[in-house]
């Protein structure tokens, strides 16, 4: 019901789910919108891998509730199943077996009758280019064929929701590229794609919106143009030739970026962040508009980068703003 | 060395946006199957491990060997006059004995296998949730099968022969498999609640060598010390060799093969609850 009024596919409010005394998710409040891929951005152990657990029935929830398509996540665990699937961070197929015989495997237990089972493994395995490889032992594939039979082996029943925690995690850039494709390819299909990454390009690249998770909460909600903006267009690095300038291009960098500029632990590096939470600044016109003045002033950059901000610059931006909020409140 | 094999395919692969479509494609989803068909489906998974990895065969075949070999000659000379004499004692006992010991590797195969991303899929699955674990102990049962044919093999070999005939070996067989199977359950849980492989393993055996040695396997209790004959008598081991060995002499007991039955039922529905209590929590 709750699935045709708000079209989610998941839909948690004060999620918990405690180890201990370790509270892993820490009332978590998520809406995945149906039919999008969505980002859960985040460190290692902020929480992302418990919640993703609980949402494919792997965990129970220590509080608060959870709907996927609707169904409650307590009561109604075996309807969640028919629609969901999963894959972890590890192989989550067995190793000791072939490819062919892991995906006949879980065909016949979605129900595929013998023929229809084979037929069914044969297919998807033409489909993530393992064909040559059907035969072979899963542990001896290589980081990027693992992932792909283990995504295989989670499309066979069609899922209408799709877990994938750090899919990329651990693989070479072609492999990752691949894995990117796919997930282009399933999420074209109608089906929800739920993505962990610690990367923030990752989430970039595939999510239609992100939520920033930090100590088992949403820290931050939105689309990537929104969560960028909100602590700015970009983040310039400088080398100088000469430490004793410093000072000086630090002051002009303030003047024309208009921002704070940090000097770096290096004695002549300064590192400056262009346009101010919400404005919409061309960062590579600030960028240049800098290096002339810097260059008026007989200052000799040896280096200069502009970039997109990292998944650090993110996070200590995201976390200082919910220390500051927390202040005031 | 298997590097080298499978780089070439790796980077030749192009993931086509038509292809994955064709397999996302929304057609008639089955109906999921029954528990009967998921156990056999996860029975068959079984199998095929053994198919992949056969040296896991080494405890059903050489382990009751050495255990039939040994005990014949070590005791037969000292306690029946002859090895010969002692075997027709002896070895539906051994044959007990060996199974039951081999059933505690179930624990320690699910220990190591559930902490193996393969069960987070297994569990995500909407299939009759013991059909995992009663798969697995089903391609267990054909290991059981197999020690019990191996030690029957050698006994006759060595001069057993059995007043039951086939039909009586065959009879014993059966019930210490059915044993066997119950038993089983208790390992599964001790796998989903201890901590390691080497747990299980340790607390396994303190189970097993008391309940093996302190029964009926090796002498008759007669000529133990009051105390000691209290314990065998309501040691459950005493009971199957019993009843295995009454029905492979041709004579069965009706009473301890009852007692067989009813304590493999009772033993599987305590432990198997328990044991999907855990693996729902887990």
């Amino acid at each position: 019901m709750a699935v045709n009024r708000t079209g989610l596919a998941v839909e948690t409010s004060g999620l918990v789910k405690t180890f201990g005394k370790t509270r892993a998710v820490d009332g978590l409040d998520l809406a995945v919108p149906a039919g999008t891929v969505y980002g859960l951005l985040g460190p290692n152990g902020a929480g992302k891998t418990t919640a993703v657990r609980m949402l494919a029935t792997l965990l129970r929830p220590d509080g608060g509730e959870a709907r996927v398509f609707g169904h409650d996540l307590r009561t109604e665990a075996d309807a969640v199943r028919t629609r969901v699937s999963l894959t972890g961070q590890y192989a989550s197929v067995d190793e000791d077996l072939t490819g062919t015989e892991n995906l006949i495997l879980l065909s016949r237990l979605l129900g595929y009758r013998k023929p229809a089972a084979r037929e069914r493994a044969a297919q998807l395995l033409a489909a993530f280019g393992l064909t040559d490889a059907a035969d072979r032992q899963v542990k001896k594939y290589s980081g990027g064929m693992r992932r792909r039979i283990d995504i295989a082996a989670s499309i066979l029943n069609t899922p209408d929701l799709l877990f994938l925690d750090e899919p990329t995690t651990g693989l070479d850039p072609r492999s990752r590229n691949q894995v990117w494709e796919i997930i282009r390819a399933v999420v074209a299909q109608g089906t929800t794609v739920l993505l962990t990454t610690q990367y923030l390009d990752e989430a970039d690249q595939l999510a239609g919106r992100i939520a920033v998770i930090d100590e088992g909460k949403v820290i931050a909600e939105g689309t990537p143009g929104q969560l960028k903006s909100s602590i700015g267009a970009g983040t310039v690095h400088l080398r100088l030739r000469d430490a004793a300038q410093r000072p000086e291009a630090e002051r002009i960098l303030a003047k024309v970026l208009d921002t704070t500029v940090q000097q770096e632990a290096d004695p002549v590096a300064l590192t400056a962040r262009v346009g101010g939470s919400g404005a919409a600044v061309d960062a590579a016109a600030a960028g240049s508009r800098a290096l002339a003045e810097l260059a008026g002033a007989g200052i000799v950059v040896d280096e200069f980068s502009l970039g997109q901000p990292s998944l650090d610059e993110v996070f200590l931006a995201l976390t200082d703003k919910a220390a500051r909020n927390e202040e005031k409140a | 060395m298997s590097t080298t094999t499978v780089a070439p395919d790796t980077t030749a692969y192009t993931p086509s946006a038509e292809t994955i479509a064709a397999v996302l494609a929304p057609g008639e989803k089955p109906r999921r199957p029954g528990p009967v068909s998921a156990s056999l489906t996860f029975g068959w998974r079984a199998m095929l491990k053994i198919k992949h990895v056969p040296e896991q065969l080494f405890d059903v075949t050489m382990f009751p060997i050495i255990m039939t070999l040994m005990f014949t000659y070590l005791f037969g000379g000292a306690l029946a006059g002859s090895p010969r004499e002692y075997l027709q004692y002896l070895l539906p006992g051994i044959m007990v004995t060996s199974v039951v010991m081999i059933t505690m590797y179930t624990g320690v195969g699910l220990n190591t296998d559930i902490e193996k991303g393969v069960f987070d899929r297994f569990r995500t699955l909407a299939v009759w949730r013991p059909a995992a674990l009663v798969g697995m102990i089903l391609g267990d049962v054909l290991r059981y099968v197999l020690a019990a044919v191996v030690i029957v093999g050698v006994g006759l070999v060595l001069g057993f022969r059995p007043g039951g005939g086939v039909m009586g070996v065959l009879a014993g067989i059966g019930l210490l498999v059915v044993f066997s199977f119950a038993f089983s359950w208790i390992w599964t849980w001790l796998g989903l609640i201890l901590r390691s492989e080497k747990s299980v393993m340790g607390v396994s055996m303190l189970v097993l060598f008391p309940l093996t040695f302190l029964s009926n396997v090796f002498v008759e209790p007669l000529t133990m010390p009051g105390w000691l004959q209290a314990f065998v008598d309501v040691n459950p081991i005493t009971h199957l060799v019993a009843a295995v060995r009454s029905v492979m002499a041709g004579a069965p007991d009706a009473g301890a093969i009852t007692w067989v039955l009813v304590a493999s039922a009772v033993c599987t529905a305590v432990f198997g609850a328990l044991t999907m209590h855990r693996y729902n929590r887990k």
